[in-house]
């Protein structure tokens, strides 16, 4: 075992990156949550966003537009779900996993003549001499755009929930439907928005994975990511910030690990792989005593009586 | 006659199967107090929802100062100067005060803007509220006072009250009153639902009539007697229940320092409830809701378990049996919420007999259960207690509110219960059911049944109970015998005017 | 403007033909997406429904058929108790792997002994491990109100990580060549699962399946339980109320449901697929779901949804090889399958009205 041949600086810069497909994902989840839909379909809308983000920067060149691909992507397929949950009525729990399901198979069909090609790369930005100061340097300014995206979304969603009225109405539609819709608020207009944008950020979550983080395509690579933002988004208490603390952890617990491995660490690999899965159970059941938090419309089917 | 403010002529709508409203009209006058009176069902909501927006009528002209009004939504209503006040369901328990109101409103000013207004409203109108409280944390009353701020930061022409006063104590329906009568008197219209007679009498300058969706009068009601209010809502005399006097049995019911935390986040604690009910003894428990109802009848049914000790039932110490067990011991209940906890509302009524019946009709034997005899059970319900549904192979939520509430009451009745405990027996039911329901708590207490009743109907409870306590913040008042109570007494008990300092007065 | 009514109660008719009308659906939606893969939508649909039972080398593909569907009629079977009640398990892939390796490691651990007990010993050892599995999704909700959905899956994955140690480590062939994988159930006949006929694809599984079936049938029709099943799913204040134990019901239902899989797994590792390898697992688990959800959660139901599916599969194959029809287009088909089916569901308890738009 050579714990030496872990690189400190890369670490980090490598856990960023690892964390980056998990705020995107979790953030878009929490979005649809505070709108008190549970949508389980992250997964489905990741892996397709994975693929199709990865498919048109291959056929463009240009990362920029596979990332715009994967977004529209994963807001397509999460129109479905919006489509059975919001029109349809049906049970959100079994939606999700026909949107998972379909998405996984949806994928695979798209990506069979990509395995094993390399994307085109997208640059990092070029912040000049900020990257040339030490240890901050090249831990916090030799990334991409995309990954400062996340940021800025995160930040972005805390600010709207917290400070406008969109926000307000947002929170106000999975906190009682019933209410919402008695004051005169389409309940499912705004709902089927939030599941539009909760499925543009898995989206774009994937792509990260397919394009940047990996880069290339394998089916089903997604690999249990969407359902670890879905425990996310229960960990961070629905609060943005917590969301992308949540983010770093697990990066940087995929990064220990995967770094662990290379370091020949006398744990067998397959330990070491299941180790995110094990530590999130941990931390869900950590964290499952307080439910407060939850938007108390969630998981509910909302249906106009009069 | 001035020009009306709202004139409603002719108004229809109808749903599959009913006719909700039949060619209704309406005059109300800026600053009158209007009374639209009705059983439920009567179509009274229905026909303030076209006036919020909500619902879209099928016929009929609606004018609001001698203009078309045909409200889209209730953005559009809220734009013309209509104001409503619910009775249920449109607050927002985990966001605060002014977040809810702010919701409410049309063009919310800042939020610190809108704290300062919800002061000097709540000032001027005697409503004590701060900006800042979670909504869930409120009592009824004080949530009620949110949504009239809501409205009245609008400056509505016309504001509609639907059943204001259902959960208010009498001190706060009078400081409510107060502040109507302030709104009049600025020339705000109101339109006052209730099937609250006397209420209307004290309050309102005209009444309009609705019985099964028509228009059957109007009246003056300061100058018109309830009885003859009551008639024509009814639409015949009313049979009132009858009961033979007794001495009260032997003590079979005794709790003990009753505490339990609520299953909810907003619910409320049980907080130390002793008290005892004898054999044929009716108990009436009021309170406003949301001082511990559901609660009480949670831990009284079995579904919440209590520390050993606090309940003993007949000698025995029944707290940490479930319902099940409590059941075989002969203790019934019958929860407020028809669909969904005392009745399931997508199976037949043959399997909702299933659910409570198990135990005591024998319906059960080792684990199997036995439909034919569960069918002929419900069927004895439905013919004992006149539930009117084509059979026992309905679905609960295919019968309407009174009849359902029918077979959940006669579904523990006909089990011969040694103690019954009902949360609002009557709640949303009409008239006729209602007698009927209470006839038979009466007749199941002179047979020797300990009966609970927990209801927010002070009118019922004084009908029926022998003794009267009420719930206050999760605490029981001392019981008092129910003869001879005073309403300010009674309001006492169930804790004055929440919130307010007054209730020392 | 169309808008949704909600019936007085549920539609028997709707709620019998919905699948088939599902099923309908799919086949046209199905088909074109074979045409835009540039396949005769006529010819691959008869190729994946007509050929397995009607074909010319049906003789093949019939015992395929019980094969393929006893498990995900096992594993269905267990799933629609707890999605009856609302207790969602959907890491039965997990529970299924692990009653492979446990059932599998008993009977390893005995070779080369003879002896008729083996085998027994090896089915209560695979259901013990998917029922062990399932237990700790079930014991975390019960006791921490985590949620079952997310910790059952996240187990899936563990167990696929533990598989891959297993068929690299413990259980490996020690005469394999260092080959991945255990030793070959199949050729050690007091472990193997073999076919009762010859030729007729039934064995333990298939039976047990069966007996799945009816048991499930009596349980939700005729016993306490299966009715405490129902009420939970429908109204779980109600449930309380009647008297049901929340927390026992969610033990019972994910411990059932890990015990079917882990049973599904343990036939299927001692039977048709005969070692622990690093792949063994096929995704059983995730398309039980379907036929659970196809079947209405409905015994009789889903033993016609497992056929269904089990004909796709065995279809599917005899597409890829004969027209070249990408496996994942199946994928994507089942997929379709429970999509129209949710879908088309909302029938069974709305219908449609025409007329005046209310404000929505």
């Amino acid at each position: 075992m050579d714990l030496s041949a872990i690189n400190p600086l890369l670490f980090v810069a490598g856990f960023l990156v690892a964390a980056t497909p998990l705020i995107f994902a979790a953030i878009g989840e929490l979005v649809v949550e505070k709108s008190g839909v549970l949508n389980l379909g992250v997964e489905g809308m990741m892996i397709t966003g994975a693929i199709c983000g990865f498919a048109t920067a291959v056929e463009t060149g240009s990362p920029l537009l596979g990332f715009a691909a994967a977004a529209v992507g994963g807001a397509v397929l999460s129109l479905l779900f919006a489509f059975l949950t919001q029109v349809a009525l049906a049970n959100q729990v079994a939606s999700g996993l026909s949107l998972t399901l379909f998405g996984l198979g949806l994928s695979a069909l798209i990506g069979q003549s990509y395995v094993g090609i390399k994307p085109p790369r997208l640059g990092d930005i070029d912040f000049g001499l900020l990257a040339d100061i030490p240890v901050i340097g090249p831990i916090f300014f030799t990334h991409d755009i995309i990954l400062y995206l996340g940021i800025a979304l995160v930040a972005g969603v805390w600010a709207v929930l917290k400070f406008t009225r969109a926000g307000l109405i947002l929170r106000a539609v999975g906190e009682s439907h019933d209410a919402a819709h008695a004051l005169g608020y389409k309940v499912k207009h705004i709902r089927t928005t939030a599941i539009l944008f909760g499925g543009a950020c898995a989206g774009l979550g994937g792509a990260y994975i397919s394009l940047i983080r990996v880069p290339q395509w394998t089916e089903g690579m997604t690999a249990g990511i969407g359902w670890i933002a879905l425990a996310l988004v229960v960990f961070a208490s629905w609060k943005p910030w917590r969301a992308l603390l949540g983010a770093y952890l697990f990066g940087g617990i995929t990064q220990l690990q995967l770094n662990l491995q290379g370091a020949g660490v006398a744990i067998p690999v397959e330990y070491l792989a299941m180790s995110p899965y094990i530590i999130t159970i941990i931390v869900l059941v950590v964290l499952s005593a307080d439910k407060s938090a939850a938007p108390a419309s969630l998981g509910r089917t909302f249906h106009a009586s009069n | 006659m001035t020009q009306p403010l709202l004139d409603l002529s002719g108004v229809t709508k109808a749903y599959p199967g009913v006719v909700a409203n039949d060619d209704v009209s309406l005059r109300i006058a800026p600053g009158e107090v209007h009374a639209l009176l009705g059983e439920n069902g009567a179509g009274k909501s229905t026909l303030v929802k076209m006036i919020y927006g909500l619902v879209k009528p099928d016929a009929g002209q609606m004018q609001m100062r001698g203009e078309a009004f045909a409200p889209a939504n209730p953005h559009a209503a809220r734009q013309a100067g209509v104001g409503m006040v619910f009775q249920h369901f449109s607050l927002f328990d985990a966001l605060s005060v002014a977040e809810n109101i702010a919701l409410g409103m049309e063009n919310p000013p800042k939020m610190r803007a809108l704290s300062q207004q919800i002061r000097d409203v709540s000032d001027t109108y005697g409503l004590p509220l701060s900006p800042d409280r979670t909504v869930g944390d409120l009592s009824a009353g004080e949530r009620q006072r949110v949504e009239i701020i809501r409205c009245l930061l609008q400056e509505p022409k016309l504001l509609i009250m639907d059943e204001p006063t259902s959960v208010l104590t009498p001190q706060e329906v009078e400081i409510l009153f107060k502040t109507l009568r302030k709104l009049s008197a600025e020339g705000t219209a109101i339109l006052y639902i209730s099937h609250k007679l006397e209420e209307i009498r004290s309050l309102c300058d005209s009444a309009t009539i609705l019985r099964l969706g028509k228009v059957v009068g109007h009246c003056t009601p300061r100058e018109t007697s309830a009885r003859d209010m009551a008639e024509m809502m009814v639409g015949s005399a009313l049979k009132t229940p009858t009961r033979d006097s007794k001495e009260p049995g032997k003590v079979v019911l005794t709790l003990n320092n009753l505490s339990a935390r609520s299953a909810h986040a907003f619910g409320m604690p049980l907080r130390e409830i002793s008290v005892e009910v004898r054999r044929g003894e009716v108990l009436g428990i009021g309170g406003v809701a949301g001082n511990g109802q559901d609660e009480l009848l949670n831990a009284l049914s079995g579904e919440t378990l209590v520390s050993p000790g606090m309940l003993t039932f007949d000698g025995r110490d029944i707290s940490l049996l479930g319902p099940t067990a409590r059941r075989e011991l002969g203790v019934l209940a019958a929860p407020e919420e028809r669909l969904g906890h005392a009745a399931v509302p997508d199976m037949s009524l043959t399997e909702n007999a299933m659910l409570t019946g198990a135990a005591r009709e024998g319906l059960e034997r080792s684990g199997m259960l036995d439909w034919a005899k569960a069918r002929d059970f419900a069927e004895k319900i439905i013919k004992a207690f006149d539930v009117r549904t084509p059979g026992p192979g309905n679905a609960a939520r295919s019968l309407s509110g009174g009849n359902l509430q029918k077979f959940v009451i006669g579904r523990e009745v006909l089990q011969r219960p040694e103690l019954l405990v009902v949360n609002q027996p009557t709640w949303g039911v009409d008239a006729s059911a209602a007698a009927a329901i209470r006839q038979a708590l009466l007749d199941l207490a002179s047979n020797g049944t300990a009966v609970i009743v927990i209801s927010q109907d002070l009118d019922e409870l004084m009908e029926i109970s022998d003794n009267f306590a009420a719930l206050n913040e999760g605490r029981l008042s001392p019981t008092r015998p129910a003869q001879g109570l005073t309403v300010n007494e009674i309001g006492l008990m169930m804790g004055g005017a929440h919130g307010m300092e007054v209730a020392h007065v | 403007m169309i808008r949704l009514e909600k019936r007085p109660q549920p539609s028997r008719a709707l709620s019998l033909s919905t699948p088939i009308m599902a099923v309908l659906a799919t086949f046209f939606f199905g088909g074109l997406l074979f045409v835009v893969l540039g396949k005769d939508p006529v010819e691959a649909l008869q190729t994946i429904f007509w050929q397995p039972i009607f074909g010319e080398y049906a003789f093949y593909y019939r015992p395929q058929l019980l094969i393929k569907g006893a498990p995900l009629v096992l594993i269905a079977i267990g799933l629609s108790l707890g999605f009856k009640a609302g207790i969602w398990n959907i890491g039965a892939e997990g529970q299924y792997i692990m009653g492979a390796i446990f059932g599998a490691a008993v009977g390893l651990a005995f070779y080369p002994a003879e002896g008729w007990y083996i085998f027994p010993l090896m089915v209560i050892a695979g259901a013990l491990g998917g029922w062990a599995w399932a237990m700790i999704p079930a014991f975390l909700k019960v006791r921490f109100g985590t949620n079952e959905i997310l910790v059952s899956l996240m187990l899936v994955y563990v167990a696929e990580q533990f598989l891959a140690s297993m068929s690299l480590g413990l259980l490996k062939n020690p005469e394999g060549f260092g080959f991945p994988g255990s030793r070959n159930l199949q050729h050690y006949a007091p472990a193997h699962n073999a076919e009762l006929l010859a030729g007729s694809g039934m064995h333990w599984g298939v039976i047990a399946a069966l007996i799945a079936v009816i048991f499930a049938y009596v349980l939700l029709a005729k016993h306490r339980l299966g009715f405490a099943i129902r009420v939970t799913g429908e109204a779980p204040r109600a449930a309380r109320f009647s008297g049901v134990n929340p927390a026992r019901l969610v033990l019972f239902c994910l411990g059932t449901s890990g015990l079917l899989a882990g049973l599904a797994g343990m036939f299927e590792v001692s039977g048709p697929s005969g070692q622990i390898t690093i792949d063994f697992n096929v995704g059983y688990g995730f398309t039980a779901i379907i036929v659970a959800f196809l079947g209405r959660l409905h015994p009789i139901g889903i033993l016609l949804a497992g056929g269904l599916m089990a004909l796709t599969y065995i279809g599917g194959d005899i597409a890829q090889s004969n027209l070249g029809l990408p496996a994942a287009a199946i994928q994507v088909f089942q997929g379709m399958l429970l999509f129209f089916l949710l879908a088309l569901d909302v029938f069974t308890h709305y219908r449609l009205r025409f007329g005046a738009a209310e404000a929505a």
